[in-house]
Protein backbone atom coordinates (compact mmCIF):
# COMPACT_ATOMS: atom_id res chain seq x y z
CA UNK A 1 0.00 0.00 0.00
CA UNK A 2 1.50 3.44 -0.68
CA UNK A 3 0.43 6.53 0.89
CA UNK A 4 0.83 10.36 0.75
CA UNK A 5 1.04 12.51 3.30
CA UNK A 6 2.06 16.28 4.14
CA UNK A 7 4.23 16.46 7.29
CA UNK A 8 2.46 18.55 9.94
CA UNK A 9 5.49 18.77 12.18
CA UNK A 10 7.21 21.95 11.24
CA UNK A 11 6.35 24.89 8.81
CA UNK A 12 8.40 23.71 6.06
CA UNK A 13 5.24 20.93 5.47
CA UNK A 14 7.16 18.00 3.51
CA UNK A 15 5.44 15.57 1.09
CA UNK A 16 6.29 12.50 2.39
CA UNK A 17 5.31 8.83 0.85
CA UNK A 18 4.93 6.20 2.74
CA UNK A 19 5.39 2.12 1.46
CA UNK A 20 4.31 -1.05 2.77
CA UNK A 21 2.57 -1.88 6.09
CA UNK A 22 2.70 -3.01 9.96
CA UNK A 23 6.52 -2.95 11.08
CA UNK A 24 7.70 -3.20 7.26
CA UNK A 25 6.96 0.74 6.35
CA UNK A 26 9.35 2.56 4.40
CA UNK A 27 8.86 6.37 4.71
CA UNK A 28 10.43 8.52 1.81
CA UNK A 29 9.95 12.48 1.27
CA UNK A 30 11.06 13.74 4.90
CA UNK A 31 13.87 16.15 5.86
CA UNK A 32 14.18 14.38 9.29
CA UNK A 33 13.81 11.89 12.05
CA UNK A 34 10.82 13.70 13.11
CA UNK A 35 9.05 13.34 9.88
CA UNK A 36 9.42 9.66 9.37
CA UNK A 37 8.35 9.10 12.86
CA UNK A 38 5.07 10.99 11.75
CA UNK A 39 4.34 9.08 8.71
CA UNK A 40 4.31 6.00 10.58
CA UNK A 41 2.51 7.28 13.24
CA UNK A 42 -0.23 9.51 11.22
CA UNK A 43 -0.71 5.45 9.12
CA UNK A 44 -0.39 3.50 12.80
CA UNK A 45 -2.35 5.75 15.23
CA UNK A 46 -2.50 9.39 14.46
CA UNK A 47 -2.22 11.68 17.16
CA UNK A 48 -2.72 15.52 17.37
CA UNK A 49 -2.29 18.00 20.66
CA UNK A 50 -5.47 19.31 21.05
CA UNK A 51 -4.92 23.63 22.25
CA UNK A 52 -8.31 25.14 23.93
CA UNK A 53 -9.22 27.67 26.64
CA UNK A 54 -10.66 26.97 30.17
CA UNK A 55 -12.95 29.67 32.05
CA UNK A 56 -11.23 31.65 35.08
CA UNK A 57 -13.88 31.50 37.27
CA UNK A 58 -12.57 34.39 39.99
CA UNK A 59 -11.77 36.66 37.39
CA UNK A 60 -14.22 38.58 34.71
CA UNK A 61 -14.06 37.66 31.33
CA UNK A 62 -11.31 35.57 31.57
CA UNK A 63 -10.21 32.49 29.95
CA UNK A 64 -6.50 30.88 30.13
CA UNK A 65 -5.47 29.00 27.41
CA UNK A 66 -4.45 25.10 27.90
CA UNK A 67 -3.13 22.31 25.66
CA UNK A 68 -2.80 18.51 25.93
CA UNK A 69 0.85 18.11 27.34
CA UNK A 70 1.20 15.46 24.77
CA UNK A 71 -0.66 14.65 21.57
CA UNK A 72 -3.67 12.54 22.02
CA UNK A 73 -5.31 9.95 19.56
CA UNK A 74 -6.75 11.57 16.69
CA UNK A 75 -10.23 10.03 17.28
CA UNK A 76 -10.40 11.10 21.07
CA UNK A 77 -9.92 15.15 20.02
CA UNK A 78 -13.90 16.23 20.16
CA UNK A 79 -14.39 13.59 23.64
CA UNK A 80 -11.12 15.68 24.66
CA UNK A 81 -12.87 18.79 24.59
CA UNK A 82 -15.76 17.95 25.78
CA UNK A 83 -13.64 17.06 29.20
CA UNK A 84 -12.13 20.48 28.53
CA UNK A 85 -14.73 22.31 28.08
CA UNK A 86 -16.40 21.82 31.35
CA UNK A 87 -13.11 22.59 33.13
CA UNK A 88 -12.86 25.81 35.15
CA UNK A 89 -9.40 27.40 36.89
CA UNK A 90 -8.71 29.72 39.99
CA UNK A 91 -6.47 32.70 39.22
CA UNK A 92 -3.76 32.61 40.09
CA UNK A 93 -2.60 30.07 37.41
CA UNK A 94 1.19 29.52 35.75
CA UNK A 95 2.05 28.32 32.62
CA UNK A 96 2.44 24.69 33.10
CA UNK A 97 -0.12 23.94 36.01
CA UNK A 98 -2.14 20.59 35.55
CA UNK A 99 -5.54 21.75 35.20
CA UNK A 100 -6.79 18.04 34.46
CA UNK A 101 -4.51 14.91 34.62
CA UNK A 102 -5.43 11.56 32.55
CA UNK A 103 -7.06 13.01 29.39
CA UNK A 104 -6.85 10.13 27.06
CA UNK A 105 -2.81 9.79 28.00
CA UNK A 106 -2.30 13.58 28.38
CA UNK A 107 -2.24 16.28 30.97
CA UNK A 108 -4.41 19.22 29.98
CA UNK A 109 -1.58 22.37 31.15
CA UNK A 110 -2.25 25.71 31.13
CA UNK A 111 -0.38 27.70 28.54
CA UNK A 112 -0.71 30.99 29.81
CA UNK A 113 -0.32 33.22 33.33
CA UNK A 114 -3.13 34.58 34.89
CA UNK A 115 -2.02 36.49 38.21
CA UNK B 1 9.87 65.83 28.90
CA UNK B 2 10.85 62.29 29.52
CA UNK B 3 14.01 61.32 27.78
CA UNK B 4 15.31 57.10 26.78
CA UNK B 5 18.14 56.20 24.75
CA UNK B 6 15.80 53.37 22.32
CA UNK B 7 11.89 53.40 22.44
CA UNK B 8 10.19 50.46 20.97
CA UNK B 9 6.59 50.88 19.99
CA UNK B 10 4.50 48.25 20.06
CA UNK B 11 4.96 45.35 22.74
CA UNK B 12 4.44 42.20 20.52
CA UNK B 13 7.01 40.00 19.26
CA UNK B 14 8.94 41.84 17.31
CA UNK B 15 8.92 44.59 19.85
CA UNK B 16 10.21 42.62 22.92
CA UNK B 17 12.90 40.69 21.19
CA UNK B 18 14.07 44.24 19.58
CA UNK B 19 13.71 45.56 23.06
CA UNK B 20 16.31 42.50 24.33
CA UNK B 21 18.40 42.98 22.00
CA UNK B 22 19.16 45.96 22.00
CA UNK B 23 19.74 45.96 25.54
CA UNK B 24 21.71 43.10 25.35
CA UNK B 25 24.44 45.22 23.23
CA UNK B 26 24.87 47.42 25.99
CA UNK B 27 21.96 49.90 25.84
CA UNK B 28 20.25 49.84 28.84
CA UNK B 29 17.86 52.39 28.51
CA UNK B 30 15.06 50.77 26.91
CA UNK B 31 12.14 51.51 27.01
CA UNK B 32 8.76 49.18 25.39
CA UNK B 33 5.32 51.19 24.77
CA UNK B 34 2.06 49.26 24.01
CA UNK B 35 -1.45 50.24 23.96
CA UNK B 36 -2.64 47.25 25.52
CA UNK B 37 -2.30 46.65 29.34
CA UNK B 38 0.28 43.04 28.52
CA UNK B 39 2.59 42.37 26.42
CA UNK B 40 2.66 39.77 24.16
CA UNK B 41 0.26 41.48 20.92
CA UNK B 42 -1.52 39.00 19.22
CA UNK B 43 0.46 35.83 20.01
CA UNK B 44 -1.73 36.18 23.14
CA UNK B 45 -4.90 35.00 21.52
CA UNK B 46 -3.05 32.53 18.92
CA UNK B 47 -3.82 29.75 21.48
CA UNK B 48 -2.55 27.11 18.89
CA UNK B 49 0.56 25.27 18.92
CA UNK B 50 3.53 25.50 16.54
CA UNK B 51 5.72 28.73 17.31
CA UNK B 52 8.88 28.58 17.85
CA UNK B 53 10.62 25.60 16.51
CA UNK B 54 13.43 26.90 14.48
CA UNK B 55 13.85 29.64 17.25
CA UNK B 56 13.80 27.99 20.26
CA UNK B 57 13.99 24.64 19.48
CA UNK B 58 10.49 23.29 21.03
CA UNK B 59 6.75 23.63 19.83
CA UNK B 60 4.87 26.25 22.07
CA UNK B 61 1.79 27.79 21.73
CA UNK B 62 1.55 31.44 21.12
CA UNK B 63 0.93 33.12 25.05
CA UNK B 64 4.05 30.16 25.62
CA UNK B 65 6.01 31.62 23.05
CA UNK B 66 5.07 35.40 24.35
CA UNK B 67 6.22 34.36 27.71
CA UNK B 68 9.34 33.24 27.19
CA UNK B 69 9.97 36.93 25.74
CA UNK B 70 8.10 38.94 28.47
CA UNK B 71 10.71 36.94 31.12
CA UNK B 72 13.49 38.32 28.95
CA UNK B 73 12.43 41.45 29.14
CA UNK B 74 11.47 41.54 33.03
CA UNK B 75 14.61 40.10 34.11
CA UNK B 76 16.21 43.19 32.19
CA UNK B 77 14.14 45.44 33.83
CA UNK B 78 13.56 46.87 30.44
CA UNK B 79 10.91 50.05 30.85
CA UNK B 80 7.31 49.08 29.68
CA UNK B 81 4.13 51.84 29.36
CA UNK B 82 1.51 49.70 29.13
CA UNK B 83 -2.02 50.46 28.47
CA UNK B 84 -0.49 53.78 26.44
CA UNK B 85 -1.31 54.10 23.01
CA UNK B 86 1.33 56.16 20.58
CA UNK B 87 -0.38 59.13 18.62
CA UNK B 88 2.50 60.81 17.01
CA UNK B 89 6.29 60.09 15.87
CA UNK B 90 8.41 62.69 14.49
CA UNK B 91 11.55 62.39 12.58
CA UNK B 92 13.73 63.58 15.38
CA UNK B 93 11.91 61.31 17.18
CA UNK B 94 10.03 63.05 19.61
CA UNK B 95 6.95 60.52 20.47
CA UNK B 96 3.77 62.02 21.59
CA UNK B 97 1.58 59.36 23.22
CA UNK B 98 -1.78 58.71 25.49
CA UNK B 99 -2.67 56.94 28.81
CA UNK B 100 -4.77 57.11 31.93
CA UNK B 101 -2.13 60.02 33.53
CA UNK B 102 -3.35 61.70 30.21
CA UNK B 103 -0.59 62.56 27.51
CA UNK B 104 3.66 62.03 27.47
CA UNK B 105 5.97 63.02 25.03
CA UNK B 106 9.01 61.19 25.24
CA UNK B 107 12.46 61.83 23.10
CA UNK B 108 14.29 58.78 22.00
CA UNK B 109 17.92 58.40 20.92
CA UNK B 110 16.77 55.69 18.73
CA UNK B 111 13.19 54.42 17.95
CA UNK B 112 11.98 51.11 16.38
CA UNK B 113 8.68 50.33 14.87
CA UNK B 114 6.86 47.01 16.66
CA UNK B 115 3.29 47.94 15.86
CA UNK B 116 1.88 45.01 13.50
CA UNK B 117 -0.63 44.89 11.48
CA UNK B 118 -4.36 45.29 11.28
CA UNK B 119 -6.90 42.77 8.71
CA UNK B 120 -8.14 43.61 6.18
CA UNK B 121 -11.53 44.57 6.94
CA UNK B 122 -15.17 43.82 5.11
CA UNK B 123 -15.49 47.48 4.19
CA UNK B 124 -11.98 47.28 1.80
CA UNK B 125 -13.27 44.57 0.17
CA UNK B 126 -16.66 45.59 -1.34
CA UNK B 127 -18.87 42.58 -0.90
CA UNK B 128 -21.81 43.11 -1.49
CA UNK B 129 -25.08 42.97 0.89
CA UNK B 130 -26.59 44.14 3.69
CA UNK B 131 -24.60 45.13 6.91
CA UNK B 132 -25.71 42.49 9.60
CA UNK B 133 -24.59 41.61 12.48
CA UNK B 134 -21.99 38.40 12.58
CA UNK B 135 -19.41 38.99 10.19
CA UNK B 136 -16.17 39.35 11.69
CA UNK B 137 -12.48 39.39 10.91
CA UNK B 138 -10.83 36.27 11.81
CA UNK B 139 -8.25 37.84 13.96
CA UNK B 140 -10.94 39.18 15.88
CA UNK B 141 -13.24 36.59 16.32
CA UNK B 142 -10.05 34.71 17.30
CA UNK B 143 -9.67 37.10 20.65
CA UNK B 144 -13.59 36.82 21.21
CA UNK B 145 -13.41 33.25 21.33
CA UNK B 146 -10.11 32.65 23.17
CA UNK B 147 -9.11 35.36 25.01
CA UNK B 148 -12.61 36.31 26.46
CA UNK B 149 -15.22 33.37 25.70
CA UNK B 150 -17.38 34.29 23.87
CA UNK B 151 -19.35 32.28 21.26
CA UNK B 152 -19.19 34.19 17.34
CA UNK B 153 -21.58 31.77 15.44
CA UNK B 154 -22.71 28.11 15.06
CA UNK B 155 -22.66 27.84 11.01
CA UNK B 156 -19.81 29.44 9.59
CA UNK B 157 -18.40 30.66 6.64
CA UNK B 158 -14.50 32.02 6.06
CA UNK B 159 -13.33 34.52 3.14
CA UNK B 160 -9.64 34.21 3.06
CA UNK B 161 -7.45 30.73 3.08
CA UNK B 162 -4.91 32.42 4.82
CA UNK B 163 -3.16 30.54 7.84
CA UNK B 164 -5.49 33.11 10.96
CA UNK B 165 -8.46 31.40 8.63
CA UNK B 166 -7.37 27.87 8.66
CA UNK B 167 -6.29 28.21 12.21
CA UNK B 168 -9.84 29.54 12.76
CA UNK B 169 -11.48 27.07 10.82
CA UNK B 170 -10.32 24.45 13.27
CA UNK B 171 -11.15 26.15 16.67
CA UNK B 172 -14.71 26.77 15.76
CA UNK B 173 -14.96 23.15 14.61
CA UNK B 174 -13.34 22.32 18.08
CA UNK B 175 -16.23 24.50 19.77
CA UNK B 176 -18.83 23.14 18.19
CA UNK B 177 -19.56 24.74 15.28
CA UNK B 178 -19.53 23.86 11.69
CA UNK B 179 -17.72 25.73 9.59
CA UNK B 180 -19.47 24.96 6.19
CA UNK B 181 -16.72 25.86 3.66
CA UNK B 182 -13.84 28.17 3.43
CA UNK B 183 -13.39 30.39 0.06
CA UNK B 184 -10.28 31.75 -1.60
CA UNK B 185 -10.29 34.14 -4.51
CA UNK B 186 -7.13 33.17 -5.67
CA UNK B 187 -6.69 29.83 -6.97
CA UNK B 188 -3.94 28.80 -4.32
CA UNK B 189 -3.97 29.26 -0.88
CA UNK B 190 -1.66 31.37 1.05
CA UNK B 191 -1.56 29.15 3.89
CA UNK B 192 0.71 26.67 4.87
CA UNK B 193 0.26 23.33 3.62
CA UNK B 194 0.36 21.85 6.64
CA UNK B 195 -2.27 23.97 8.00
CA UNK B 196 -4.67 23.02 5.55
CA UNK B 197 -3.96 19.59 6.37
CA UNK B 198 -4.52 20.18 10.13
CA UNK B 199 -7.04 22.23 10.07
CA UNK B 200 -8.90 21.41 7.38
CA UNK B 201 -8.92 18.12 6.29
CA UNK B 202 -8.86 16.73 9.67
CA UNK B 203 -12.09 18.47 9.96
CA UNK B 204 -13.67 17.85 6.57
CA UNK B 205 -14.03 21.21 6.08
CA UNK B 206 -13.94 22.03 2.08
CA UNK B 207 -11.75 24.17 0.47
CA UNK B 208 -13.17 26.22 -2.82
CA UNK B 209 -10.17 27.73 -4.52
CA UNK B 210 -10.93 30.68 -6.89
CA UNK B 211 -13.73 31.27 -4.77
CA UNK B 212 -15.62 34.25 -3.35
CA UNK B 213 -18.15 36.00 -1.44
CA UNK B 214 -20.11 37.35 -4.09
CA UNK B 215 -22.98 38.81 -1.53
CA UNK B 216 -24.11 38.93 2.20
CA UNK B 217 -27.56 38.55 3.45
CA UNK B 218 -29.79 38.96 6.16
CA UNK B 219 -31.14 41.66 7.81
CA UNK B 220 -30.26 41.81 12.03
CA UNK B 221 -28.28 38.74 11.93
CA UNK B 222 -25.86 37.15 8.95
CA UNK B 223 -28.31 34.42 7.39
CA UNK B 224 -26.40 33.23 4.57
CA UNK B 225 -24.03 34.26 1.68
CA UNK B 226 -23.87 33.88 -2.06
CA UNK B 227 -20.73 32.25 -2.64
CA UNK B 228 -19.04 31.90 -6.37
CA UNK B 229 -16.65 31.26 -8.45
CA UNK B 230 -14.35 33.98 -10.10
CA UNK B 231 -12.58 33.90 -13.30
CA UNK B 232 -8.74 34.99 -13.85
CA UNK B 233 -9.65 38.23 -13.79
CA UNK B 234 -11.56 37.56 -10.63
CA UNK B 235 -14.43 38.84 -11.97
CA UNK B 236 -17.38 36.46 -10.37
CA UNK B 237 -18.86 34.01 -12.53
CA UNK B 238 -22.84 34.47 -12.53
CA UNK B 239 -23.61 30.85 -13.39
CA UNK B 240 -21.67 29.35 -10.53
CA UNK B 241 -23.39 31.55 -7.67
CA UNK B 242 -25.16 29.76 -4.75
CA UNK B 243 -26.51 29.83 -1.54
CA UNK B 244 -24.86 29.49 1.80
CA UNK B 245 -27.14 29.28 4.76
CA UNK B 246 -24.95 30.61 7.63
CA UNK B 247 -24.98 32.97 10.65
CA UNK B 248 -21.22 33.87 11.00
CA UNK B 249 -18.84 35.49 7.75
CA UNK B 250 -15.29 35.40 9.42
CA UNK B 251 -12.71 37.72 7.29
CA UNK B 252 -9.28 36.50 6.57
CA UNK B 253 -8.19 38.81 4.19
CA UNK B 254 -5.03 39.67 4.36
CA UNK B 255 -2.89 42.14 6.73
CA UNK B 256 -2.48 45.79 6.23
CA UNK B 257 1.10 46.82 8.58
CA UNK B 258 0.09 49.78 10.74
CA UNK B 259 2.54 52.31 9.73
CA UNK B 260 0.37 55.56 10.45
CA UNK B 261 3.45 56.57 12.57
CA UNK B 262 5.58 55.62 9.99
CA UNK B 263 4.24 57.87 7.47
CA UNK B 264 3.58 60.88 10.46
CA UNK B 265 7.33 60.87 10.68
CA UNK B 266 7.75 61.11 6.85
CA UNK B 267 9.39 57.97 6.54
CA UNK B 268 9.60 56.82 2.79
CA UNK B 269 7.91 53.71 2.35
CA UNK B 270 7.60 50.74 -0.23
CA UNK B 271 4.47 50.40 -1.99
CA UNK B 272 4.84 46.82 -2.06
CA UNK B 273 5.03 45.55 1.57
CA UNK B 274 3.37 48.73 2.61
CA UNK B 275 6.68 48.80 5.23
CA UNK B 276 9.28 51.16 5.27
CA UNK B 277 11.76 51.33 2.85
CA UNK B 278 15.27 49.79 5.71
CA UNK B 279 18.92 48.62 5.08
CA UNK B 280 20.05 45.40 6.22
CA UNK B 281 20.40 46.80 9.69
CA UNK B 282 16.73 47.68 9.34
CA UNK B 283 16.92 51.17 9.67
CA UNK B 284 14.66 53.28 7.34
CA UNK B 285 15.76 55.76 5.54
CA UNK B 286 15.26 58.34 8.60
CA UNK B 287 18.10 58.18 10.44
CA UNK B 288 17.55 56.43 14.37
CA UNK B 289 14.19 55.32 13.34
CA UNK B 290 14.59 51.19 12.78
CA UNK B 291 11.27 49.19 11.87
CA UNK B 292 11.11 45.44 12.33
CA UNK B 293 8.28 42.62 12.06
CA UNK B 294 5.27 42.42 10.34
CA UNK B 295 5.05 46.44 10.23
CA UNK B 296 8.07 46.27 8.23
CA UNK B 297 6.95 43.01 5.94
CA UNK B 298 3.82 40.09 6.57
CA UNK B 299 6.39 37.50 7.89
CA UNK B 300 5.29 33.62 7.98
CA UNK B 301 6.34 32.54 11.17
CA UNK B 302 7.21 34.59 14.29
CA UNK B 303 10.23 32.70 14.86
CA UNK B 304 11.44 35.00 11.96
CA UNK B 305 9.96 38.36 13.06
CA UNK B 306 11.94 37.48 16.40
CA UNK B 307 14.87 36.94 14.15
CA UNK B 308 14.61 40.33 12.28
CA UNK B 309 13.60 42.16 15.40
CA UNK B 310 16.64 40.94 17.17
CA UNK B 311 18.50 42.52 13.75
CA UNK B 312 16.87 46.14 14.28
CA UNK B 313 17.53 45.85 17.66
CA UNK B 314 21.27 45.38 17.30
CA UNK B 315 21.14 48.52 14.48
CA UNK B 316 19.40 50.57 17.05
CA UNK B 317 21.75 50.27 20.00
CA UNK B 318 25.09 50.29 17.27
CA UNK B 319 22.94 53.64 16.31
CA UNK B 320 22.82 55.20 19.89
CA UNK B 321 26.90 54.30 20.40
CA UNK B 322 27.37 56.19 17.10
CA UNK B 323 28.77 52.55 15.56
CA UNK B 324 26.42 52.01 12.75
CA UNK B 325 27.67 51.25 10.13
CA UNK B 326 27.15 53.73 6.95
CA UNK B 327 29.34 53.14 3.71
CA UNK B 328 29.06 51.95 0.22
CA UNK B 329 25.04 51.31 -0.37
CA UNK B 330 23.60 49.68 -3.34
CA UNK B 331 20.00 49.06 -4.01
CA UNK B 332 18.02 45.88 -4.42
CA UNK B 333 16.11 44.76 -7.12
CA UNK B 334 13.02 42.69 -7.57
CA UNK B 335 13.66 41.45 -10.73
CA UNK B 336 11.49 38.15 -12.83
CA UNK B 337 9.42 36.22 -10.37
CA UNK B 338 10.36 37.97 -7.53
CA UNK B 339 7.60 40.28 -5.67
CA UNK B 340 9.90 42.36 -3.42
CA UNK B 341 13.41 41.98 -2.06
CA UNK B 342 13.81 43.33 1.22
CA UNK B 343 16.25 45.06 2.81
CA UNK B 344 15.84 47.62 -0.12
CA UNK B 345 18.85 48.91 0.44
CA UNK B 346 22.13 47.28 1.40
CA UNK B 347 26.05 48.48 2.75
CA UNK B 348 28.40 46.38 0.52
CA UNK B 349 31.47 47.25 2.38
CA UNK B 350 30.45 46.65 5.72
CA UNK B 351 32.40 42.93 5.57
CA UNK B 352 29.39 40.82 6.59
CA UNK B 353 27.09 38.97 4.83
CA UNK B 354 23.80 40.09 4.08
CA UNK B 355 20.20 37.94 4.00
CA UNK B 356 18.17 38.85 1.46
CA UNK B 357 14.13 38.34 2.09
CA UNK B 358 12.14 37.54 -0.92
CA UNK B 359 8.52 36.75 -1.89
CA UNK B 360 7.57 34.98 -5.45
CA UNK B 361 5.15 36.09 -7.85
CA UNK B 362 3.21 32.95 -7.31
CA UNK B 363 3.23 29.43 -6.74
CA UNK B 364 6.34 27.71 -9.11
CA UNK B 365 7.77 24.23 -9.05
CA UNK B 366 11.05 23.88 -9.32
CA UNK B 367 13.18 27.46 -9.42
CA UNK B 368 16.61 28.66 -9.53
CA UNK B 369 17.17 31.74 -8.07
CA UNK B 370 19.75 34.16 -9.34
CA UNK B 371 21.47 37.28 -7.08
CA UNK B 372 23.70 39.39 -9.13
CA UNK B 373 25.11 43.00 -9.47
CA UNK B 374 25.31 43.69 -13.14
CA UNK B 375 27.00 41.07 -14.81
CA UNK B 376 28.72 39.32 -11.75
CA UNK B 377 26.89 36.59 -10.09
CA UNK B 378 26.66 36.66 -6.28
CA UNK B 379 24.78 33.97 -5.04
CA UNK B 380 23.00 31.10 -7.03
CA UNK B 381 20.04 29.11 -5.25
CA UNK B 382 17.96 26.04 -6.41
CA UNK B 383 14.72 25.27 -4.41
CA UNK B 384 12.00 22.16 -5.55
CA UNK B 385 9.20 24.41 -5.12
CA UNK B 386 8.10 28.46 -4.59
CA UNK B 387 5.30 29.78 -3.25
CA UNK B 388 3.90 33.65 -2.46
CA UNK B 389 3.04 32.18 1.33
CA UNK B 390 6.71 31.36 2.16
CA UNK B 391 9.04 33.72 2.06
CA UNK B 392 12.46 32.46 0.57
CA UNK B 393 16.11 33.51 2.82
CA UNK B 394 18.91 33.92 0.65
CA UNK B 395 22.58 34.62 2.17
CA UNK B 396 24.65 37.13 0.37
CA UNK B 397 28.84 36.31 1.61
CA UNK B 398 30.83 39.25 2.39
CA UNK B 399 33.49 38.76 0.11
CA UNK B 400 30.74 38.54 -2.83
CA UNK B 401 29.25 41.88 -1.63
CA UNK B 402 32.86 43.37 -1.56
CA UNK B 403 32.34 42.79 -5.45
CA UNK B 404 29.50 45.04 -5.80
CA UNK B 405 29.05 48.45 -6.70
CA UNK B 406 25.56 48.60 -8.89
CA UNK B 407 22.47 47.52 -8.00
CA UNK B 408 21.52 43.83 -6.68
CA UNK B 409 19.23 42.21 -8.29
CA UNK B 410 17.28 38.88 -7.91
CA UNK B 411 15.24 36.67 -10.12
CA UNK B 412 14.20 33.26 -10.57
CA UNK B 413 13.94 31.25 -13.91
CA UNK B 414 11.90 28.09 -13.23
CA UNK B 415 13.60 24.35 -13.71
CA UNK B 416 11.84 22.00 -16.22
Amino acid sequence: MKRSLVCIICPRGCSLCVEGSGNDMKVSGNSCAKGARYAVDECTHPVRTVTSIVRVSNREDTMVSVKTSVPIPKEHIFDAMEIIRDLTAEAPVHIGDILCPAVFGADVIATKDIF
Amino acid sequence: MTEHQIVVIGGGPAGMAAAVAAYDQGVTDVAIIDREAELGGILRQCIHNGFGLYKLGRELTGPEYAAVYQAQVVQRGIRVYPDTMVTNLTKDRIITARNRQGILQIKAGAVILAMGCRERSRGALNICGTRPAGIYSAGTAQKFINCLGYSVGKRVVILGSGDIGLIMARRLSLEGAKVEAVCEILPYSGGLTRNIVQCLEDFGIPLYLSHTVAEIHGKDRVEGVTIAQVDQNRRILEETKRYIPCDTLLLSCGLIPENELTRAAGIPMDPITSGALVDEHRQTQVPGIFACGNVLQVHDLVDYVSDEAETAGIGAAEYVRQELHAGRAVNTVAGNGVRYVLPQQIHTDAGCDIPLFLRVTKPFGKVRFTVRSGEEVLVKLTCPKAAPGEMVRIQVKADMLAKVTDAVTVELEELA
